[in-house]
C-alpha cells in the first residue's frame, strides 16, 4: 500500500452529534463522536443497547444527518445513501422479496449503474459462489433460511464493492451455531479481497473476533470511551473499560 | 433421582415396512385437487337446482337448470346475451380505469405529506360507507341519461377502496426495504417503480380486486336500476327485461352470466396474476 494512500483515513467521523425524534421526545443518541476508519481495516463499533451505535452506522450510510460534526468519505462530505456504501442490515427482510438470490445481487449492480446486464450476471454467480449459495441462487428469499437470507445480502453487499461496507449486527438474529459459522466465513471473505467494512455490535466476543480496531461506546448518549486494537485484547479487558466508572 | 438404567442399541430393519414412498391413487389426488372438489360441489348445487325445481313444478317463479341452460345457449346463439355482456364489460373497464387512475393520483398526493394522507383518511371514512348506488339519482341530474352517469357511480365504486389500499400498501414497507432501495442511488421514478411499487403490490393486487368486485356488483345494479340510456345496454338491462316479458328462465340465463363472468374474472384473471406474483414472492 501507497504511503500517501494510507495516511489519509477512508472515512472521518468528526465530532458526530446525532438525535432524532421519537412520539414524546428528543433523543440524543451520539454526542461529538469522532473516529477514523483506514482503507481495509475492520473496524468495530460496540457499545452496549441504546448507546446510538445503528443511528451512528446510518450517519455514515447517509440516511441521517448530523446536528454537529461531518462525516467524510474519502474526503466528501456525506449527505445521502448511495452505492458507495452498502448496508448489511439485521433485518431478514433486506432481500427484495420479488427477485430470486440471483436476480437481487444482479439488480444492485444494475441499478446503481455500476455494471451491465451481462457482466452483472457474473459476478453475481461468483460472488453466489463464495457465499456457498449456488445451488439457491434461484430461490426467492422466502424460500431460505435465515442464515441463508444473510449470506445472500453479504453476498449482494460485496459483489457491489463498496468503498466501505456498513454492518449493522448481521448476524445478531441467527442462532449462535450459524453465527460462528457465519462470523468465520466473514473474516475469510475478508482474506481474499481485504475490504473496508464497518461492523456494529453489542457482543464483546463478536467484536474481538470480527475486528481489528474496536470503538468503544458508552450508553445514552453514545460517546467514544476507548479505540483499542482487537489483538492484544481480551473480554475482560473490554468489560472493564465498557462498564468500570473509573 | 431415577435409578441407573441400561443403555440400549436397537438393529435397523432395512425390509420389514412395505411402503417407503408409494405413488397416490388417482381418486386420492382428484380429491386433493381444489379445482376439482369445487366443480363437484358446482355439479351437486346444479343437480340440486335441477331436482328442487322440477319438484315445485312452477317455471314462473323457479325455472329449472336445464331450462335456464337452454334459455342461456339460445340467447348466446342469438347474439343477445354477448352483445350485452360486451356493453357492461366495456363499462366496466373504462369506469375502472378512470377509477383506477384517480385511486393512483389520489395515493400518491396522499404519500406527499400529512395533510394529503389526513385527505384520504377523511374522504374514504366518508364515501365508502355510502352505496355507489345512492348515487345514481344524483348523477342522472349532472350528467343526464348516458354513459357518464354509469361511469361516475363506476368511479366511486373503485375509487375508496383501491385508493386506501394502495396507500396503506405503501405504508406498510418495512424501513429496512425503503433503506436497502435508497442505497443504490436509484432516481426517484426509478425508487418508486422498481422498490416502492411491487414491495406495496400485495395490497395493491388486494385493493384492484375488491374494486373490481364492488365496480362489477354496482354496474349490473346501476343498469338494472335506470336501464338503457344508450347503446344497446347491458347485462343489468337484459335481466330486466326478460322480467318485465316474463321470460324467467332468460333471467336465470343474464343472472348466471353475470355469476359466470365474475368466477372467470376471479379465478382466472386475479388468481394467475397471484399466483405469479405475491404466491411467487411469499409476500401473502
Amino acid at each position: 500500500m501507497h504511503p500517501a494512500a494510507s495516511a489519509r483515513p477512508l472515512l472521518e467521523v468528526e465530532g458526530v452529534t446525532l438525535q432524532y425524534r421519537t412520539r414524546d421526545h428528543l433523543v440524543t443518541a451520539t454526542y461529538r463522536v469522532s473516529f477514523n476508519v483506514h482503507a481495509s481495516d475492520r473496524f468495530v463499533i460496540l457499545g452496549p443497547s441504546g448507546c446510538g451505535k445503528s443511528t451512528l452506522l446510518k450517519a455514515v450510510g447517509g440516511y441521517i444527518k448530523p446536528v454537529e460534526g461531518s462525516v467524510a468519505l474519502n474526503g466528501t462530505p456525506i449527505h445521502s445513501p448511495g452505492p458507495d456504501r452498502i448496508f448489511v442490515f439485521q433485518e431478514f427482510d433486506q432481500l427484495l422479496p420479488w427477485k430470486t438470490v440471483e436476480e437481487n445481487i444482479v439488480f444492485a449492480l444494475t441499478a446503481s449503474g455500476k455494471l451491465a446486464r451481462r457482466e452483472a450476471v457474473d459476478r453475481a454467480t461468483d460472488f453466489i459462489h463464495k457465499v456457498k449459495l449456488t445451488e439457491f441462487a434461484r430461490n426467492f428469499p422466502h424460500t431460505l433460511s435465515g442464515g441463508m437470507k444473510q449470506r445472500a445480502a453479504i453476498a449482494r453487499a460485496m459483489a457491489m464493492e463498496p468503498r466501505i461496507l456498513l454492518m449493522d449486527e448481521p448476524f445478531a438474529a441467527l442462532d449462535a451455531l450459524t453465527r460462528t459459522q457465519m462470523q468465520d466465513e466473514l473474516l475469510q471473505l475478508w482474506q481474499d479481497t481485504k475490504f473496508t467494512v464497518l461492523f456494529v455490535t453489542h457482543s464483546i466476543p463478536e467484536a474481538l473476533r470480527i475486528g481489528s480496531r474496536i470503538l468503544l461506546l458508552s450508553a445514552h448518549p453514545g460517546q467514544v470511551k476507548a479505540e483499542v486494537n482487537a489483538a492484544g485484547s481480551d473480554e475482560t479487558r473490554i468489560e472493564s473499560m465498557l462498564f468500570d466508572h473509573a | 433421582m431415577p435409578d441407573p438404567r441400561p443403555e440400549r442399541t436397537c438393529a435397523i430393519s432395512t425390509s420389514a415396512f412395505d411402503v417407503v414412498e408409494k405413488p397416490l391413487s388417482p381418486a386420492r389426488k382428484l380429491y386433493d385437487n381444489t379445482a376439482a372438489r369445487k366443480m363437484l360441489l358446482l355439479a351437486l348445487l346444479a343437480v340440486s337446482w335441477e331436482l328442487y325445481a322440477r319438484w315445485l313444478n312452477n317455471p314462473l317463479l323457479f325455472p329449472t337448470f336445464t331450462d335456464t341452460v337452454k334459455a342461456l345457449a339460445a340467447s348466446i346463439a342469438s347474439g343477445e346475451i354477448p352483445k350485452a355482456a360486451a356493453y357492461s364489460i366495456g363499462m366496466l373497464l373504462k369506469g375502472y380505469a378512470i377509477g383506477l387512475l384517480m385511486a393512483g393520483l389520489l395515493t400518491a398526493f396522499a404519500s406527499a405529506g400529512r395533510i394529503g394522507a389526513d385527505l384520504l383518511e377523511t374522504l374514504t371514512a366518508m364515501f365508502n360507507p355510502l352505496p355507489s348506488i345512492a348515487l345514481l339519482p344524483l348523477a342522472l341530474i349532472w350528467f343526464g341519461l348516458g354513459d357518464l352517469s354509469v361511469i361516475f357511480v363506476l368511479i366511486h365504486a373503485v375509487l375508496w377502496s383501491v385508493a386506501l389500499n394502495m396507500h396503506s400498501g405503501f405504508r406498510a414497507i418495512s424501513p429496512t426495504l425503503r433503506m436497502v432501495g435508497q442505497n443504490y442511488g436509484l432516481s426517484k421514478p426509478g425508487y418508486l417503480a422498481r422498490i416502492l411499487l411491487p414491495a406495496a403490490f400485495p395490497s395493491i393486487l388486494t385493493g384492484l380486486k375488491i374494486g373490481w368486485a364492488f365496480a362489477w356488483r354496482t354496474l349490473i345494479a346501476a343498469e338494472l336500476v335506470f336501464g338503457v340510456s344508450s347503446g344497446p345496454g347491458g347485462l343489468g338491462w337484459y335481466i330486466f327485461e326478460q322480467k318485465n316479458q316474463l321470460n324467467i328462465p332468460d333471467v336465470f340465463a343474464g343472472l348466471l352470466t353475470v355469476i359466470l363472468f365474475g368466477l372467470a374474472v376471479e379465478n382466472l384473471v386475479f388468481k394467475t396474476i397471484e399466483n405469479a406474483t405475491v404466491n411467487r414472492w411469499g409476500m401473502q
